[in-house]
């Protein structure tokens, strides 16, 4: 197509598409740069475009705050283990759904996708969960959310759509096993789809908190999530002013506003220090998130 | 059969793992299920515990505060599926930008929300709206007062749903642009050469074509109808906003974790599985009708 002029249309179009733009970035912006202005500023509304009375300090109280580097840790264990349990469940799994000619086929498949639609609720898997000894350590984070269906279905439909199924018929007459097969030819040329789970999978561990409110609650194993409400969402009204005027003296009062102050500025930095990590290798790795939605839009 | 199933052993070996691993964590729930029919003490046991038939059920049908549950959750979630036509809109309208490089920027900005987690997510809601937030600042310029908006019952559906929308908008026009990528340019050439402008060909020949499309995710919206997401919901409720945030996921987590009434919640859970499950027959059969493509 040749290039074309632009027409009211497109300037238009360019028009929301900036605001969308400036709509999406601005709340990540303004964490950053509440982050290192002064809380007071933040606090009266100047901190609008650019930091106000640039400031570290929040940075460095929350680098203090030992739970968050216990949290870090918890969730880096987690998220490598767990995934890695994840694709050993997920993987070879898919590769056998995909053969059409494996008899009772259908069977297992309704045997996965009925728990897509119907599930037993947080009461009775709680004591599931319970009763198998998991309340309360660190396997529960690894184990519990060990298969996603629909991930399942997606490198299900990799594998029987991207690798022809011609290339294995050479391994079959050299008297190769299904599972000799499935590792020397088919895992190889999974690479793709396995990055894409892998990142899946590692993605949702690292931002999991649901499953530490409902099973771990020792301090020592808790994930960076748990951490993260703890400081941002639970204090809250802990952190009001308003509430800590009331059972204050004024001489106990402008010490403990500064400190206040100080912590609301630690929420921010704490946003930008929880969300920084991912958003930094985000570039890079966009493109496999979005081709596991193109496999998984794929009808067979 | 038999004799074919054994020749495939070693590719049955190969799902044993996943369909231990569901038997275990999905079917086990299922099968815990039978306490909300039962007045489970965990000391009795699942079969030992005393059979009590639907009391639980009729309880829960009959709790004062049961019409509010339903009327919360199902505002909560219309609300959401209002704005379900959001990444249909975006998604052609980023199909029609020429520089691909603006394109790109816009499409890998847009996806970045999607990433955050929950509590960055709601942590991110709750001091932009807050005193201090800029959106808190915006309401104090034109009110004149100074309030933590998650604190005012009427704003919080718009917030639950709005920031919904910001975090995740840009991702859901994935599929769309995959669609929008397989129509096949002659027809874009035909409309042009019969003189249709841009607006028309977006609704004759764009939107028809990523029809099946909308249709497949607007049937598995409909199918969530009862299940708003207790995550999110949970993290941004407070004692001010209770009356409109509390949903039926919440109500079973505080009644059934926090207040150990095992059985009850169970049937609470049950009830809002099978009310989902009946929407999104529903919702396909529905549509299958109207426009030919079902999920199912």
């Amino acid at each position: 197509m040749k290039k074309k002029k632009l027409d009211l249309f497109d300037i238009c179009n360019y028009i929301f598409m900036l605001l969308i733009l400036f709509i999406t970035i601005y709340p990540l912006y303004f964490t950053v740069i509440a982050s290192i202005s002064d809380p007071k500023a933040v606090a009266t509304g100047e901190v609008v475009w650019w930091p106000v009375g640039f400031t570290l300090d929040s940075y460095k109280q929350v680098l203090e705050y030992k739970p968050i580097w216990t949290g870090y840790a918890n969730t880096i264990l987690y998220t490598v283990f767990g995934t890695l349990f994840n694709l050993f469940l997920t993987i070879p799994a898919a590769y056998t759904l995909s053969k059409k000619y494996l008899p009772g086929k259908k069977v297992l498949m309704g045997f996965f996708m009925i728990t897509m639609y119907f599930s037993g609720g947080m009461v009775p898997t709680y004591l599931l969960v319970k009763n198998l000894g998991l309340v309360n350590s660190r396997w529960a984070l690894i184990i519990l959310g060990g298969i996603s269906i629909y991930n399942l279905i997606v490198t299900k439909t990799f594998f029987s759509t991207s690798i022809s199924e011609s290339l294995y018929e050479a391994a079959r007459i050299d008297g190769a096993g299904e599972i000799r097969t499935f590792l020397s030819i088919a895992l190889p040329l999974a690479k793709p789809i396995i990055a894409v789970m892998l990142l899946y999978y590692a993605v949702a561990h690292w931002n999991d908190y649901f499953t530490a409110l409902l099973y771990v609650n020792d301090k020592d194993l808790v994930p960076l999530q748990t951490v993260l409400r703890e400081v941002l969402i639970q204090n809250q009204s802990a952190l009001d002013p308003e509430n800590m005027q009331r059972t204050m003296s004024e001489g106990e009062l402008i010490d403990s506003a500064k400190r206040v102050y100080t912590a609301y500025a630690m929420k921010y930095s704490m946003v930008f220090i929880a969300s920084a990590p991912l958003l930094a290798i985000y570039p890079f790795i966009q493109k496999y998130f979005v081709k596991g939605v193109m496999i998984g839009a794929v009808k067979e | 059969m038999l004799k074919k199933m054994k020749k495939y052993w070693q590719l049955y070996l190969l799902v044993v793992p996943a369909v231990i691993y569901v038997l275990i964590f999905s079917y086990g729930p299922m099968y815990g299920i039978i306490i909300a029919f039962e007045d489970f003490s965990p000391r009795r046991g699942y079969l030992g515990s005393e059979w009590v038939g639907l009391e639980h059920f009729i309880r829960f049908l009959t709790y004062p505060d049961f019409w509010k549950l339903i009327k919360n959750t199902l505002s909560l979630s219309l609300y959401s599926l209002l704005t379900f036509p959001c990444a249909i809109i975006l998604a052609l309208l980023i199909n029609e930008i020429k520089n691909t490089k603006f394109k790109k920027v816009v499409q890998m900005v847009t996806y970045a929300p999607h990433f955050l987690s929950i509590v960055v997510m709601c942590s991110l809601v709750i001091l932009m709206v807050g005193r201090d937030g800029p959106l808190g600042h915006l309401y104090t310029m034109f009110t004149g007062e100074s309030e933590n908006l998650l604190t005012i019952p009427s704003f919080f559906s718009s917030i639950y749903v709005w920031s919904g929308v910001w975090q995740s908008t840009g991702w859901g026009t994935i599929i769309y642009l995959a669609a929008l990528s397989g129509i096949s340019p002659d027809l874009i050439e035909a409309a042009e050469i019969d003189g249709a402008n841009r607006l028309q060909i977006i609704r004759h020949v764009n939107i028809p074509g990523i029809m099946p499309t909308i249709v497949i995710m607007f049937i598995m919206s409909v199918g969530g109808i009862l299940s708003v997401g207790f995550e999110k919901i949970f993290l941004l409720q407070n004692d001010l906003n209770l009356g409109v945030s509390s949903v039926i996921s919440t109500y079973t987590y505080q009644i059934g974790l926090i207040g150990g009434q095992f059985s009850y919640s169970t049937a609470i859970g049950l009830f809002n599985n099978i009310v989902n499950i009946i929407m999104l027959f529903l919702a396909n059969t529905v549509l299958k009708k109207i426009s030919g493509t079902g999920l199912f």
